[in-house]
């Protein structure tokens, strides 16, 4: 499946790079089926969104399902360096894709700009001049969590998390901030659908809280089954656990829900409202926090397209750097790492109307770095 | 761990046990007696799965969404069967490989374009919603005990068809001698056709009663149908009873590692890399099962004759 709004482009392509001279052809391999295909709907949407408001019509899009599977987002890779010749790529939702692929792209002198996934060993030792991280490193929104779970009074907390490079993070960031005990802390399985063993574990656990980050699928089967079960322990989560994708599949089950996010769809800003109402009318739901990291993502690298060519490398890096775009976040500027810092909010999922979203109710953290800038040599 | 959180997981072990006996019942069935390694049952889970999501979405009742999801994948079996399956019962095991996985790309995009790729969800009947109290002070989910009795009595049905009816004897004679029973005067291609679309009748229940639990979506059926092959290798290909307790055991075992395993590691490691370990080993202790079972009993625990 590919769209192709230059024609010939194939042909092109092949015989190399400087034949697209004034184009600029960007690779995304995202996930857009199976318990994962939420997300990667929501980036591309929000992606494309932007790059249609543009009005340009010189950038190549191949776009790519990767079903979640890391051996086929390294194949998709290969093949778009290499014999499609992108020269951005983009789009990956999950960390453990993102380990497979980033690294070795960067290093085949493709620019990577991350609309999601920021695994800590990328912002720390791992970094790269060419990575581009437009979302938040990992860990900042489960440390924002943590910030607030002690605000909110708790001190004993069970937390969850896929066995992935994204749940460690997510269990390490939350309990860098959090001053209370942890109950048990349990990894379960990437794409798993059943939780009732760990729900009994949550039930005879005495914790007062449950911090639990499963994104997809496996946060709207978590959030079902626990609500099921009758457990009555406050749940708080990342936006993930509890995005626009999941409020419509969960329902009431997760009204009056804390969690924390670099985004809402209420904050305040005039981007922001443009961008809600636009999502709104092209596409006839709510944008979650994935549509606006993709449509972040997109607006910088056109940002970057006005100052320089990805072909001119140095010219085109020191313009994603400078962030000089128009954010659905308000301010945004990025750290010594590439990565974001930025505010992080606490939301709380209200009835607005007959749809469930999330309203902002107070700021978790303020111009928020991630803790492994100072790790990273570039 | 408390003796209440333990009764808690058997329980959650046993309903997991018998949504794979569902699956691996059918399984074993079609390849005991017809000799058939269908990788398509996963397809025909799904099928169940969303046959139950649209009967709900159109009439907004789970009971009949349960009945069209039996009749739908009992359809689709006997419909499958009569036009690919049919022809490949004398080719090697390659070919029939082969076929049905060609099946199973063949549903999983036919079931995206009518579905779309976004997840459905099934809600629980208001009968079977929320918790409910067990003897000794037990809150457990109502639709689970829910899934635990409707497994069981279809295992008690199949012995039962098996062991004492006239179609089960069939069956049990196609195992052991297909030609003999067509010479009898058996219509062998009949039988193999309700042997079929029974199972897949099974795995659509088995698709259709998860449904509510966990959201129906393309490919949900892969998963279970390696974990179903596990359990009918374990229980000895062709036997029900096998299947039955290799569910059991599965079930059992995975729910059970899950929990336990990082508390085991927990005795001599750091609480956070006891716990990624043990979480990483838990995902591999049926497959430890499995290897350790054929060990010593290289054609399961009920096969006959290898």
């Amino acid at each position: 499946m590919k769209l192709k709004t230059l024609a010939l482009a194939g042909l092109m392509a092949s015989t190399s790079s400087m034949a697209l001279a004034d184009g600029v052809s960007i690779g995304m391999i995202t996930t857009l089926s199976g318990g994962g295909a939420g997300l990667g709907i929501d980036v591309r949407d929000g992606f494309m969104l932007a790059i249609e408001q543009s009005g340009r019509d010189d950038i190549e899009m191949i776009i790519e399902d990767d079903e979640r599977a890391p051996d086929r987002a390294v194949q998709l890779a290969d093949r778009m360096i290499q014999s499609d010749d992108v020269d951005i790529m983009t789009g990956i939702i999950w960390s453990n894709l993102a380990m497979a692929v980033i690294p070795s792209a960067t290093a085949q002198g493709v620019f990577y700009l991350s609309p999601n996934a920021g695994p800590s060993q990328l912002a720390g030792p791992g970094c790269h001049e060419n990575y581009f991280n437009v979302a938040w490193q990992n860990d900042g929104l489960h440390e924002a969590a943590g910030a607030y779970a002690n605000t909110a009074g708790y001190g004993n907390s069970f937390i969850l998390a896929p066995n992935y490079p994204a749940g460690r993070d997510a269990l390490t960031g939350y309990q860098r901030m959090f001053e209370g005990d942890v109950a048990e802390e349990v990894y379960t399985q990437l794409g798993q659908t059943d939780y009732a063993a760990e729900i009994s574990q949550i039930r005879n656990s005495g914790a007062d809280s449950v911090y639990f980050f499963l994104p997809g699928g496996m946060g709207i089967a978590f959030v079902r089954q626990y609500a099921e079960s009758g457990v009555d322990i406050p749940l708080i989560g990342p936006a993930f656990s509890f995005d626009q994708g999941i409020l419509g599949a969960v329902g009431e089950a997760a009204l009056g829900v804390h969690n924390t996010s670099q985004w809402s769809q209420d904050l305040d800003n005039p981007t922001n409202a443009a961008f809600v109402e636009a999502f709104q009318a092209e596409y006839g739901r709510l944008p979650s926090l994935y549509a606006s990291q993709g449509f972040d993502t997109a607006n910088l690298i056109l940002s970057a397209m006005e100052v320089a060519h990805p072909d001119d490398a140095d010219a085109f890096r020191a313009a994603l750097e400078a962030a000089n775009f128009d954010s659905t976040r308000g301010d945004f500027a990025f750290g010594p790492n590439h990565h974001p810092i930025q505010d992080i909010y606490v939301r709380e999922v209200v009835m607005q109307g007959d749809v469930l979203t999330n309203v902002v109710v107070g700021t978790a953290l303020e111009d928020h770095g991630d803790a492994y800038a100072d790790q990273c040599q570039m | 761990m408390s003796a209440a959180l333990l009764i808690e997981q058997l329980l959650n072990g046993l309903q997991f046990g018998v949504m794979l006996f569902l699956m691996a019942a059918g399984l074993t069935l079609i390849f005991g007696v017809m000799g058939l390694i269908n990788l398509a049952h996963g397809s025909l889970y799904m099928i169940g799965a969303f046959a139950a999501a649209g009967v709900a979405g159109w009439t907004g009742s789970f009971w009949l969404a349960l009945m069209g999801a039996l009749m739908a994948a009992a359809m689709i079996g006997a419909l499958v069967e009569m036009v690919v399956i049919r022809r490949l019962y004398d080719r090697d095991h390659l070919d029939q490989v082969l076929a049905t996985f060609a099946l199973i790309l063949i549903f999983s995009e036919g079931t995206r374009f009518f579905f779309g790729s976004l997840p459905l969800y099934l809600d629980t009947p208001d009968l079977l919603s929320g918790p409910t109290m067990l003897p000794g002070g037990i809150e457990y989910s109502k639709y689970r005990l829910f899934i635990i009795a409707v497994g069981l009595a279809v295992g008690a049905g199949l012995f039962w068809l098996i062991s004492r009816t006239r179609i089960g004897i069939q069956i049990r004679a196609g195992e052991a001698d297909r030609e003999m029973i067509a010479a009898l005067g058996v219509d062998i291609r009949k039988l193999y056709t309700l042997v079929f679309a029974l199972g897949a009748a099974l795995a659509g229940l088995a698709g259709a009663m998860i449904g509510p639990i966990q959201s129906v979506e393309v490919g949900m059926g892969e998963p279970v149908l390696i974990l179903a092959f596990v359990v009918i290798v374990i229980g000895g290909i062709g036997s029900i009873k096998g299947a039955f307790i290799g569910a059991l055991l599965v079930g059992l075992t995975d729910t059970l590692g899950r929990i336990m395993l990082p508390q085991l590691f927990g005795l001599f490691m750091d609480a956070s890399s006891a716990t990624t370990v043990g979480a990483s080993l838990a995902s591999m202790t049926i497959y430890i099962l499995m290897a350790g079972i054929l060990l010593f009993k290289p054609s399961g625990l009920f096969g006959g004759q290898s």
